[in-house]
């Protein structure tokens, strides 16, 4: 497999009336051609920031730390990310060479225009094509996905639609412009499950087809193991976790992953008592020093967990953590 | 258990839509409902967005009126009709019965302290004589919802998710209520907080005696709190079991195919899911005979004609299936 993305170092900061507010911290991750990603975390975990960054997306008062690095391979060569900075050049980004679907599809299509138009726009921007062509690409697409009578949805507005068959269209206009990379923010966070089952197998046959990276944003952890080959656990703009997904269910080793695995309920055992992580995650506003999880973890090893922040430590299996209990093991 | 405190009986709630004189059409949003939930049990009613269990609840709370049937509540110092109930009752009832919001943000205001929202039941109500009583009885709630005196003096943006859910509990049981409708209350809250509110709530029950009606779409949760359930399609109760039961044997399709239809947590359990096609109809055009033909695995020519009828399969466990005995034979 061949590397598509790589991100170093990324560290992102806000400018507010309050001072600059850290989202992201020393973030560094790195994805192959045909890989599913989750990133995994709580609201205010700095998940949707990360992703956004990889588009370049972030407001105007964002401010990248001065060894953030994101590369993306394409075909044509590397594009350094955060070096864009006119529209023109920012197209590579997005909707060329990435794609996103967001939690929301009705927040996410233009009320006032159809789908379809919608569509072809997106198309047209990104490839030399005439209208008619897009169009045939758009109904392909939206046929694709699992919309029936694709043609006549093609004139319809998102509204005409119900909730999961919008976000099928959203995900036919993500990949109508067959990107390399897709970031998938919470896609069915906002569906019943009947549906979401519908979306995720969706989303897995068409993984298969396209061959396509895919950044998979959720608090799911049940959606992740479906559907990931890798999962990324953050917490309060920190990777605290990475690994292989079945390493990460089965044998999570930071404590805040642990919590978040025993605080599920779950199916096959209805007599466990559910724990909950104590206390909530700290305002950005507040980060902690040292460890960013000290402030709720139960496994508090000793003072550098109140001083240092912990470096990744290597576990074997592809698998690293962020803790001192682990540190102190492997010295 | 000792007795039921609602009884309801072919419930039904109808909003009448379109203003001409002969394009009237009445939605039923809640269609011949017929369930009781006993004293101090935690009952849970899921099922998909659309199937009206949102409206079975305010139903219930008198929030909306009651169109056909009837609902009655006793809860041994008092008895009212729900239908007929009078001005001077319902004043009593909304002491006696209370409900919780979904969303924790979008439910507290954001220009009032925590002790100002909790008082303000209260207050409306007259339940107190003077402030110092109010206070008092502002802090013994708070107290029983682990929010502290330092916590009243704030304001609700300066709390997050799990703690403004809190709030909004408090505020629910200040006025002492019997009944609890508890509508998605978890649903807006991160993992990691959620085992924490429903813990909260599963004290007060045991520890109050307060009746829930918990009302969610998320199965997993319902099974490790719930102590009854009902499962909701388009306006009906397809199925009511005891928890255990329910999850053990679930009978109905429906309720099969929900429950395969959550995300497994094991990475090797993929694509086992009994996958059920299309969407729940909209209300507006409802299938004929049994409302879930449209999208069930096992119809037969009687299901579309023919609207089966909550029967009983086993103690306290009903069914509405034409065919639940040959689909269990055949199991």
């Amino acid at each position: 497999m061949s590397a598509l993305l790589d991100v170093k170092n990324l560290t992102l900061q806000f400018r507010t009336d309050e001072g600059l507010i850290t989202a992201v911290e020393d973030v560094s991750f790195s994805l192959n051609k045909g890989e599913v990603m989750g990133l995994v975390g709580e609201s205010g975990s700095g998940k949707s920031v990360t992703a956004k960054a990889l588009m370049h997306l972030n407001a105007r008062n964002a401010v990248y730390g001065p060894d953030s690095r994101i590369t993306l391979h394409t075909e044509q060569g590397e594009v350094d990310v955060l070096s864009l900075r006119t529209p023109r050049d920012l197209k590579v980004v997005r909707g060329g060479a990435i794609s996103m679907i967001f939690q929301e599809p009705m927040a996410s299509f233009a009320p006032a225009i159809t789908i379809g138009k919608q569509m072809v726009e997106q198309l047209q921007l990104h490839g030399d094509m005439s209208k008619a062509g897009a169009k045939e690409i758009s109904v392909e697409m939206l046929d694709r996905v699992g919309i029936s009578d694709a043609s006549q949805r093609f004139d319809q507005y998102a509204f005409e639609l119900s909730g999961g068959m919008r976000q099928r269209a959203m995900i036919a206009m993500a990949l109508s412009t067959k990107p390399a990379l897709l970031i998938a923010d919470e896609p069915t966070t906002a569906l019943d499950v009947t549906i979401q089952a519908q979306v995720i197998d969706l989303m897995k046959d068409l993984v298969d087809e396209f061959h396509m990276g895919i950044i998979f944003i959720t608090h799911d952890l049940g959606v992740v193991a479906q559907t990931c080959d890798r999962v990324n656990v953050m917490y309060l703009g920190r990777l605290i976790e990475e690994g292989p997904v079945r390493e990460v269910i089965r044998n999570p080793k930071h404590p805040y992953t642990q919590g978040l695995i025993s605080a599920l309920p779950k199916l096959d055992n209805l007599d466990q008592s559910l724990t909950a992580v104590p206390g909530d995650i700290p305002s950005p506003l507040e980060r902690p020093p040292g460890c960013v999880f000290n402030t709720r973890c139960s496994q508090i090893v000793g003072a550098a967990c109140t001083t240092i922040g912990p470096n990744e430590v290597d576990l074997g299996a592809d698998h690293t953590v962020a803790c001192h209990i682990y540190k102190e093991v492997a010295e | 258990m000792n007795g039921p405190l609602i009884r309801a009986e072919n419930l039904s709630v109808g909003f009448p839509i379109g203003k001409g004189l002969f394009d009237k059409f009445v939605l039923k949003a809640v269609d011949d409902v017929t369930l009781h939930i006993d004293k101090g049990s935690f009952f849970g009613l899921v099922g998909e967005s659309g199937s009206g269990k949102t409206t079975l609840g305010r139903a219930l709370l008198k929030a909306v009126p009651i169109t056909g049937g009837s609902a009655h509540y006793a809860d041994g110092e008092v008895a009212y009709d729900l239908e007929t109930i009078g001005k001077a009752d319902l004043k009593d009832y909304r002491k006696r019965a209370q409900l919780i919001f979904q969303d924790p943000y979008a439910a507290l205001s954001p220009r009032m302290t925590v002790r100002d929202i909790i008082a303000e039941p209260l207050e409306v109500m007259g339940l107190t004589r003077n402030r110092q009583e109010t206070d008092e009885r502002v802090r013994e709630t708070a107290a029983k919802c682990r929010l502290n005196l330092e916590h009243l003096r704030r304001f609700p943006h300066a709390f997050s998710g799990g703690q403004r859910q809190r709030i909004s509990i408090a505020r629910a049981l200040v006025s002492g209520p019997k009944l609890v409708v508890a509508d998605e209350s978890v649903a807006a809250l991160d993992v990691s907080i959620q085992a924490d509110v429903l813990n909260l709530l599963k004290e007060l029950q045991r520890d109050l005696g307060i009746t829930f009606m918990f009302i969610s779409h998320d199965l997993s949760v319902v099974a490790h709190t719930c102590d009854h359930v009902a499962v909701m399609y388009l306006g009906r109760l397809v199925e009511t079991a005891p928890t255990r039961q329910l999850f053990a044997a679930p009978r109905h399709p429906y309720t099969k195919a929900l429950f395969s239809a959550i995300p497994s947590l094991d990475p090797d359990d993929r694509g086992r899911a009994q996958k059920l096609e299309g969407e729940i109809p909209s209300p507006m055009k409802q299938p004929s005979g049994c409302k879930f033909h449209t999208r069930c695995p096992y119809v037969i020519d009687r299901c579309k004609v023919e609207e089966p009828r909550l029967q009983s399969s086993a103690a306290e466990h009903n069914v509405a299936c034409h065919r639940w005995e040959e689909l269990l034979q055949n199991a």
